[in-house]
Order: C-alpha cells, then sequence, then structure tokens
C-alpha cells in the first residue's frame, strides 16, 4: 500500500486515495510513514504479515467460514443430556432480536444520557433478578458464575479478616478451579463433606470445620450434581454463629420454585444469567450476577459498576448512573482488591427480556416443568437394570447423577454408544470424582418431551445390555 | 472536506419517558407461555412442587412483571431507540477503541451450528469451532509475534490478569515467588496494569510520565531490583504516545530477571507495523471486542487473546487446542497450567467475528486500519488543537500521536470555569457520543481523550470536530447551556449525589421504592463526590 494507492475496502473508508490525501495534506505530512516517527526504525515490522490472503468479498467470506463451520453439530442436531454449568433452555425469538439491536450490540461505555435505554434495561434485570434471589442489591453482568462466586467470597474474607472459604466437595472443578486461582493470595480453601446418600452438605463436618478462620461458607442451590440444599437455614445459622459470612450460588431459573436464598440467610448470592434466554454459544452465553443485601459495607467491597436509579430535575421521571466508581480497580489501581473491565452486560440485557417475558407464572411453569422431567428422566433411567440414581431420594433440580457401576459400563462407552443416535448423554463425573465411580451428569429441561426423555432411556438400555 | 464550524444542535435522542418495565405490570397479562411437561410426565411424578420441604419451597410467586408479548417488544425496542451504540452515533471514546462491527460476522455467529454448542459436547463434533480457534490461533502468533494464544479471558482486564498469573506461575515454578513479588507499570497504562497483579498477590510500581508524557528509562532503572517480577504495560499508553525507549525496557527488566507483559489494548494503531514478540515481551494480550472489531455488546461480551513466547507456552489456562493434522483437540493434560481464568473456552463469538475480520482484511488491510486510525486521529488532533481553550498536553513531545490523544480543558476552564465534565455531558446535545475524560489517576487537567479509530469518514469526523468548537463557544456565550443540560437528550439533568448516596441510592426497584421518600426529602446526606473519574 502506497500512499498514492492507498486500499480500498468497505471497512477502513479512510485508507482509500482521496481522503487519504485529504487527510495527509490536512496535518501537513507526506506520507503516512511520517506518523510512525515515534517508533524506532528497528522495531518496524519489515514485509507484510505472513496471514492468508483476504477475502475482501462477502459473499466469499460468509461462504468460507460457513464451510468451515459445517462441521460442526449443534444440540439442535441431537437430543442433547449435558450441562454442567452451561444448559439448553427454551429461548423466546424476543431475546434474540432485542439483543442483537444495534444500538445495543454496538455500544459500549456510554453515559446516564448517551446510553439512558441500555442503562434502564440494565437496571430492569438487576431489580427482576433482585426480587427472584430476594436481594436488593444486584450488580450488572459479571463475567460467569465462577468469577462472580470469586468476587463473594474473597469480598467474605476482606469483611471478616478470615482466609478460610468452605466449599462443597462436590463442587464444580472447573469453578473450583477459577477461586482457587482468584483466592491464591489471600484465602484457603477447604472443602466440606457431602452425604453421598443425600448429596446435602454434612452438617457435623460444616461445624467441625467453622473455626474462627473461616469467613466465608459457599454452597449451591442447586449443587453441581443437581440435588436441591433443604438445609439453607441451618448452614447459614451455623456459618453466623462462628462468624462467617454466606454465599449461595444459584440457577436463577430455578427461583419460581425455589425459596430465594436471601430467605435462608444468604449475604452474596451468585449465579449465572445463562439459562435466563440466552444461547450458549460454547460457554460464551455464561455471564455471571453478584446480589447482596443494601447495606453499605457490602455495597463498598462489590468490585463491578453499579447502576443506580435517580432522579431527574423533571419530577416523576427517572434516570441512572453509575455507582461509587471508587470501590472499583479502576480508582484503585495497585491498591485493588479486585478487578472488573468490559463483562458481559449483552446478556443481562437478554435475561431482563426473558424475565419480563416469563413473568410470575412462567417462572413457577418452568420451574416445575423443570423438576418433572427431570424427576421423570430419573425415575426411567434408575429402572434400567444395573443403573442407580445417587441421591434419588433428595429433591432435585434440571441434573442428577446415574451411577453405571452395576452396568459394568463406563461413561465414556455409554456416551460414545449413545452418540451414534445422536444423543449426547450427560457429563461424565468420573474423571472428576473418582469417589463416584462411574457416574453420569444428566440435564433435563424444559427443551425435552417425553418422547426425548424416552428416546434417552430406550438408548441407554441397548448401550448397557 | 465540510465544515466543522461551530453550529446549534438540531438533533434530538428519542425521548420515550418509557415507564420502568415494572411499572406496565398487569394482573394475568402473560409475555409467553413455557413448554409445559407432557400430561404422561405430570401424570407420572405426581406432585413436584408439594415434595419440596417447606425450607426451600417458595412461598407465594415472584413479583416479577406482568406483560403482554407485544408491550415487551416494545419496551426493550424503545430501549434500545435510547442508546448510542455505534451503528447509530459517532463514538470516539479513548481507550475503547470503537470501530465497525461487520453485521455479517454477526450474522454468522448467531447459526444454530454455532450458537447453540453446548461447551462439552465433544470435540469430535465441535471441529468447525475449534478450527476456527486454531486458524486465529496461528494468525494471532503472526500479528503479535508470539507463539500461541488463548481466547478464554472474557475482557481486556481479565486478559491482563491472566498476564499477571503466568508471571505468578513462572515465579512459582522456578521457587522464586517469594522473593520476586513485584510488578512495575506506568501511570498511564490501563488502571488494569496496575490492579490486577496487586490481585494475583504483587506488589506493584508506579512510574511516573516525564515531561515526554511518559516514563523514562531513569525511572523504570530506579524501580528495578532484583525483587522485580515483571514489567507490565500499555504502549502507546492511554494518551497515544507510544515510548520509543521500549525495547530498553524490555532489556533492562530482562536483565534484573523479570519477564515483560505487553498490554495491546491499544493496539489497533500498530497491526503490521510492529509487533510484541520483536520488542522482546514475553507475553501480550489484545482486546478482540476493540482492536478486532468484535461488537462491545453494552459492555461485553468481550474477549482477550493473551499471547506467550514458548517458555510460557506449558503455562497456559486449560484447554488449549491442538491439531494433529486431521483432527482438532481440546487439550487437558497440562499440569503446569494456571487455574481457570473464565469457564469453558471463553467467548468464542467474539473469536469467530475477529477472525472473520482478519480474513476480509488481510495483511495488507490490517496495515491500512493502523494507518488510517493514526491519520485520523492526528487529523482529529490538527482540528482540536484550533479549538480555543484546548491544550495538547507535554508539549516538549511534538512526535505524532498513535491512535488517540489526551487533551485538556484546562484553558477553557480557567477562562469559564466550565468544566470537561460538564462538556462530556452537553455532547450528546450534538448527537455525539461523550468522550472519555481520563483514567484514574487524572495527572493531566481537566482532561479529555479522543480515539476516532479507522472506520469513520471525514463528514463524521467532522461532526464531532464540529461539537466540541460549539460547545467550546457555549462556555463563553451561554455557560448555563451547557451546566442545565443536556437538553435534546432521552432524559434530563438527573440527582447527581443520589447513587453515591447509600440512603439514596437503588440498585432495584424494591429499593427504590423503599428509598423514593428520601429522594425529595429534605434531610439528605451531603455527598462527597471528589474522588474523580472512572
Amino acid at each position: 500500500m502506497t500512499d498514492q494507492d492507498g486500499f480500498i475496502h468497505p471497512y477502513v473508508p479512510n485508507a482509500a486515495p482521496g481522503p487519504r490525501k485529504r487527510l495527509l495534506d490536512a496535518v501537513g505530512l507526506a506520507s503516512v510513514k511520517d506518523l510512525y516517527a515515534s517508533i524506532p526504525e528497528n522495531l518496524q515490522f519489515k514485509g507484510g504479515l505472513d496471514l492468508p490472503a483476504s477475502m475482501p468479498g462477502e459473499y466469499d467470506l460468509r461462504r468460507h467460514v460457513e464451510d468451515i463451520l459445517s462441521a460442526n453439530k449443534s444440540t439442535r442436531d441431537f437430543l442433547n443430556f449435558r450441562g454442567a454449568g452451561c444448559w439448553q433452555h427454551f429461548i423466546p425469538a424476543i431475546c434474540d432480536e432485542i439483543v442483537h439491536r444495534g444500538e445495543f450490540l454496538t455500544s459500549y461505555a456510554g453515559g446516564t444520557y448517551s446510553d439512558h435505554g441500555k442503562n434502564q434495561a440494565i437496571f430492569e434485570y438487576q431489580s427482576m433478578l433482585g426480587e427472584l434471589v430476594g436481594m436488593e442489591v444486584v450488580t450488572p453482568p459479571t463475567y460467569d458464575w465462577g468469577a462472580a462466586a470469586d468476587s463473594a467470597v474473597a469480598a467474605c474474607g476482606r469483611l471478616t479478616g478470615r482466609r478460610g472459604v468452605l466449599v462443597p466437595e462436590l463442587m464444580s472443578p472447573e469453578r473450583l478451579s477459577q477461586m482457587r486461582g482468584f483466592t491464591k493470595p489471600h484465602a484457603d480453601i477447604r472443602t466440606v463433606r457431602q452425604d453421598p446418600a443425600t448429596g446435602l452438605l454434612d452438617l457435623d463436618d460444616l461445624v467441625a470445620k467453622l473455626g474462627d478462620d473461616i469467613g466465608a461458607v459457599y454452597f449451591e442451590n442447586p449443587a453441581y450434581i443437581g440435588t436441591i440444599e433443604t438445609q439453607g437455614a441451618a448452614i447459614s445459622e451455623a456459618a453466623r454463629s462462628a462468624g462467617a459470612l454466606v454465599v449461595v450460588g444459584v440457577d436463577p431459573i430455578s427461583l419460581g420454585v425455589l425459596a430465594p436464598p436471601g430467605d435462608y440467610g444468604a449475604d452474596f448470592v451468585v449465579g449465572d444469567l445463562q439459562p435466563l434466554g440466552i444461547h450458549m454459544f460454547a460457554g460464551g452465553g455464561c455471564a455471571g450476577f453478584t446480589a447482596c443485601r443494601d447495606e453499605a459495607r457490602f455495597v463498598a467491597e462489590l468490585p463491578t459498576t453499579l447502576v443506580s436509579a435517580t432522579p431527574t430535575k423533571v419530577d416523576g421521571e427517572i434516570g441512572f448512573a453509575w455507582s461509587t466508581m471508587e470501590r472499583t480497580a479502576y480508582d484503585t489501581r495497585h491498591e485493588a482488591t479486585d478487578y472488573y473491565g468490559t463483562t458481559q452486560w449483552l446478556w443481562g440485557i437478554g435475561a431482563a427480556v426473558y424475565l419480563s417475558l416469563l413473568g410470575p407464572k412462567g417462572m413457577v411453569e418452568i420451574g416445575e416443568g423443570v423438576m418433572q422431567r427431570s424427576r421423570y428422566a430419573a425415575g426411567r433411567l434408575g429402572g434400567i437394570a444395573g443403573l442407580s440414581v445417587l441421591q434419588a431420594d433428595t429433591p432435585m433440580f434440571k441434573e442428577f447423577v446415574v451411577s453405571f457401576e452395576g452396568a459394568g459400563k463406563s461413561v465414556a462407552e455409554v456416551n460414545a454408544a449413545l452418540m451414534k443416535q445422536d444423543i449426547v448423554g450427560g457429563h461424565d463425573l468420573s474423571t472428576e470424582f473418582s469417589a463416584l465411580g462411574q457416574a453420569m451428569l444428566v440435564c433435563v429441561t424444559e427443551v425435552h418431551s417425553k418422547g426425548d426423555i424416552d428416546a434417552l432411556v430406550d438408548a441407554v438400555q441397548e448401550a448397557v445390555q | 472536506m465540510s465544515d466543522a464550524k461551530p453550529t446549534s444542535p438540531t438533533w434530538h435522542a428519542a425521548k420515550w419517558n418509557e415507564p420502568l418495565i415494572m411499572e406496565l405490570s398487569e394482573a394475568d397479562e402473560r409475555g409467553i407461555v413455557p413448554p409445559a411437561a407432557d400430561a404422561a410426565i405430570a401424570a407420572a411424578v405426581g406432585d413436584v412442587l408439594a415434595d419440596l420441604p417447606d425450607s426451600i419451597r417458595r412461598k407465594g410467586v415472584p413479583e416479577l412483571p406482568e406483560v403482554p408479548q407485544h408491550r415487551v417488544v416494545r419496551h426493550f425496542t424503545r430501549l434500545s431507540q435510547m442508546c448510542l451504540g455505534m451503528d447509530v452515533a459517532v463514538d470516539m471514546m479513548g481507550t475503547c477503541t470503537m470501530k465497525y462491527s461487520p453485521k455479517m460476522h454477526d450474522h454468522v455467529s448467531r447459526q444454530p451450528n454455532f450458537s447453540d454448542l453446548h461447551p462439552l459436547q465433544g470435540e469430535e463434533t465441535m471441529q468447525g469451532l475449534l478450527e476456527v480457534m486454531y486458524r486465529f490461533n496461528r494468525m494471532m502468533c503472526n500479528i503479535a509475534g508470539m507463539d500461541e494464544f488463548t481466547f478464554q479471558p472474557a475482557s481486556g482486564a481479565q486478559g491482563i490478569y491472566t498476564n499477571a498469573c503466568l508471571i505468578r506461575a513462572y515465579r512459582e515454578s522456578r521457587g522464586e515467588l517469594g522473593q520476586r513479588d513485584e510488578i512495575i507499570t506506568t501511570a498511564f497504562s490501563h488502571p488494569a496494569d496496575a490492579a490486577t497483579p496487586h490481585v494475583a498477590g504483587f506488589k506493584v510500581i508506579t512510574l511516573m510520565p516525564g515531561e515526554m508524557g511518559y516514563a523514562g528509562v531513569d525511572a523504570l532503572k530506579a524501580a528495578i531490583s532484583d525483587r522485580t517480577a515483571g514489567l507490565m504495560l500499555t504502549n502507546p499508553e492511554d494518551t497515544g504516545q507510544y515510548n520509543p525507549a521500549i525495547e530498553e525496557f524490555v532489556r533492562l527488566v530482562h536483565e534484573a530477571g523479570g519477564l515483560c507483559a505487553y498490554d495491546q489494548a491499544n493496539g489497533n494503531p500498530l497491526l503490521g507495523v510492529t509487533r510484541a514478540g520483536d520488542a522482546g515481551f514475553d507475553m501480550c494480550q489484545f482486546n478482540l471486542h476493540k482492536t478486532f472489531s468484535a461488537p462491545h455488546a453494552g459492555i461485553g461480551m468481550g474477549c482477550a487473546a493473551v499471547g506467550v513466547k514458548e517458555h510460557l507456552r506449558q503455562f497456559l489456562p486449560k484447554p488449549v487446542i491442538t491439531f494433529d493434522g486431521e483432527r482438532y483437540h481440546l487439550e487437558d493434560d497440562r499440569p503446569e497450567a494456571i487455574d481457570k481464568i473464565r469457564s469453558f473456552v471463553g467467548n468464542v463469538h467474539a473469536v469467530l467475528k475477529a477472525y472473520c475480520w482478519v480474513m476480509s482484511l488481510g495483511a495488507e488491510g490490517l496495515r491500512a486500519v493502523a494507518e488510517t486510525a493514526v491519520l485520523n486521529n492526528n487529523y482529529m488532533l490538527a482540528r482540536i488543537r484550533e479549538i480555543d481553550g484546548v491544550r495538547i498536553p507535554w508539549p516538549k513531545n511534538d512526535l505524532p500521536k498513535l491512535e488517540q490523544v489526551r487533551y485538556s480543558w484546562e484553558p477553557l476552564f480557567e477562562e469559564t470555569g466550565v468544566s470537561t465534565f460538564e462538556i462530556k455531558d452537553r455532547m450528546v446535545d450534538y448527537g455525539v457520543q461523550h468522550y472519555m475524560e481520563s483514567h484514574v489517576p487524572m495527572l493531566v487537567p481537566q482532561p479529555f481523550t479522543i480515539e476516532p479509530g479507522e472506520s469513520l469518514t471525514i463528514e463524521e469526523m467532522d461532526q464531532m470536530i464540529g461539537a466540541l468548537a460549539s460547545i467550546a463557544a457555549e462556555a463563553r456565550s451561554e455557560p448555563d447551556t451547557i451546566r442545565t443540560g443536556p437538553h435534546n437528550a432521552a432524559i434530563s439533568r438527573v440527582d447527581e449525589d443520589i447513587p453515591h448516596d447509600p440512603d439514596g441510592w437503588a440498585f432495584t426497584w424494591k429499593a427504590m421504592q423503599r428509598k423514593k421518600a428520601y429522594w425529595t426529602s429534605d434531610n439528605r446526606n451531603k455527598i462527597d463526590r471528589s474522588h474523580g473519574g472512572y
């Protein structure tokens, strides 16, 4: 590319020779090269980058990339029963319609006046999620459930001055890894036993480990293995009497039917928005949130932007503004205790649309429908000779664990057989928790019909015969 | 060239006076009906809710709004219209690299064979996704002069945090974490370059700028010691000034046994021009939602591409995508890998869009992007310099700026008392997105930072220049118009104290209901908002 010839491309208008010349004239330079005078000559890259030939034509490029992506098979091509941190749910068309509005999609850090509508949508998401979790403070979307949990347990450590964090032993290994990495300099993570028969937290073990060095007790509802933790109030009470704070991780799509964690003693509630109308995008759909009670000492420990409602000078008009940014790493810099930057706001807008559409009845129906289907699937799979559902007597939400120990088959073998019938079976827990043996975490949601579940049961039956 | 003389704003934002969704609720309305369980299932399992213990069953129903479907569509469509995304307005927010996000790339990402992939469905059914990520990895290695990339971090800050974790892992692997516990950065690097190493457990030393606007070699020498674990900085810094001594910085830190991490959030002007690896850096990160055109998505979903040289490859977080000549694999067997940064493999939609963007432009196109971003910026500089009341900091540094400039309204402020914050709010009256003032510390008085990027036409750049010139004129002729503004925005001037007052702030509808009386009470707390910006 020379200054005379420029470069003509739809995305770079002023690289064309005419505008390029006009701009060079305006700045009084002969060549664009002069603009790089601050970069030493020996650091300037000679020649061209070794990249594939360009495809400036949209049609050619689209064919090229669609050809590559045609090697994918998606959850729309097969029956999917895998969850484990990212779940296939029903997505209202309107969620897609709104999150792809260019005004939202291409916005960024605009403020109170320029991005009023975006701020209102985020405030509405905060409000509806706050209603679900039983808290009056909700952050804009964070990175994911794991990052939200990291920040919450770290905040508990600062609030209590204690390093210890207790977590359930059958927690998602990915999420635990995130937490171990994030809290490494500041906290010690210890696991609390879960009763193998019920999946519930072992209260005796919890109390035994609740020493005066424990700042946070973290548990999930439903647990990673799908069991509903029914002892929330007792766990919170035990933590509180030992001087620790309580962080509860939730799947928000369960909260039309399950109690809000604020009701059973949570100080912080975290979780993922992805179930609320967001496509999975191979995990790119994940987006965390953090909620807490409306107390200044808790809010002071939140690392993210916070969008507050505020009156305007016009009577009755409501605007929105960012609150107390001095909490954040943007202000504290080298003294920061946490960080955030660009997070996952678009998915917060999607969640706002989803909750607006579902409303109270929809959230109850979807919660009940998930529980009905997962119980039905658990009952049928547990009825196959050699298979058993672990923690079958504990209420479950969306996911449950099937043991193949009695069938003499590995989960990997079963899943390979299912795949031949275009069924993606449950997540293989045998590589994560050896104590569970050949155990599969099966995910059943409102997208599954009776026919879908029966097809899974038939295929599993065939695979273990 | 079009005229950029001061004008009066004739634009007006959409102003729908749209109520909150909670205020639109009407009992028994439905927005959508979710899929019900088959009757046979319902009959077979009995009343699942009745079987829930009282301790965990929700009492009553959540107080969510009940709104018919079309009203939900209208509500959120109206909200979108009150948002100045890049698709509708000129946005030159400094350090944000606002640019055109091609529509086709987004359309491809919305197709089911991309959007409806489950992250754990197995590599054999995700060969297309893995191929895109693998190919893009090789491209990024070439663009940056690195040996391997990960796309797991979901933002620039998380990418910088990943760099800090890589330095920590490297130190640990050599048994010297306790001794080498200091990271050096600069005051005009992004705040995350100071914050994230501290979060990762390091002490952080911040170098202050000299008379050229960036830290000098002497300042670095004074900071280096046998405690130095690494250097983490932006270059060009958030001022748009490239530190020409960068190679010397890297050499000195390496000689002292430190690692060097290059935050390339400001990498747009450098594509095909200079490479982190060639300057000797051990690792770097780029923001795919900035430089590589993935949409900023209302403050994310973002993606950082973190690249490393060979000696740090084993520390990259799991999984890494490999290719055996026939199939692509998610490589998990990585005993020295740092802990997971983000769940699964990150914001893959941003990777897909970035891949499309590089494929569309090619090597020559990337260089054209960089040169045009710099040319546009120097055009903005030449025109903004002419606005009476603007000062360009560090006059001794007469080298051309790269992709952005940190300007100062100090002369205008001293003459009129109108601040950069007030001007920022007035900008929306001219139909442009407001500028970014400055990150903290605000070493430049009355700062504002403008980064035009490569996407805009001259006419669009002139619109921004015209708005700034007009507001500067207003500061002299009618300062109250600025102070009482904005006037043409979606809403009127807000009460700026309430969001900072624990008795008044409201992050949810419920809190707002509880606190509304306080908003109008005579006994409000006095709020100190002197801490600066963001």
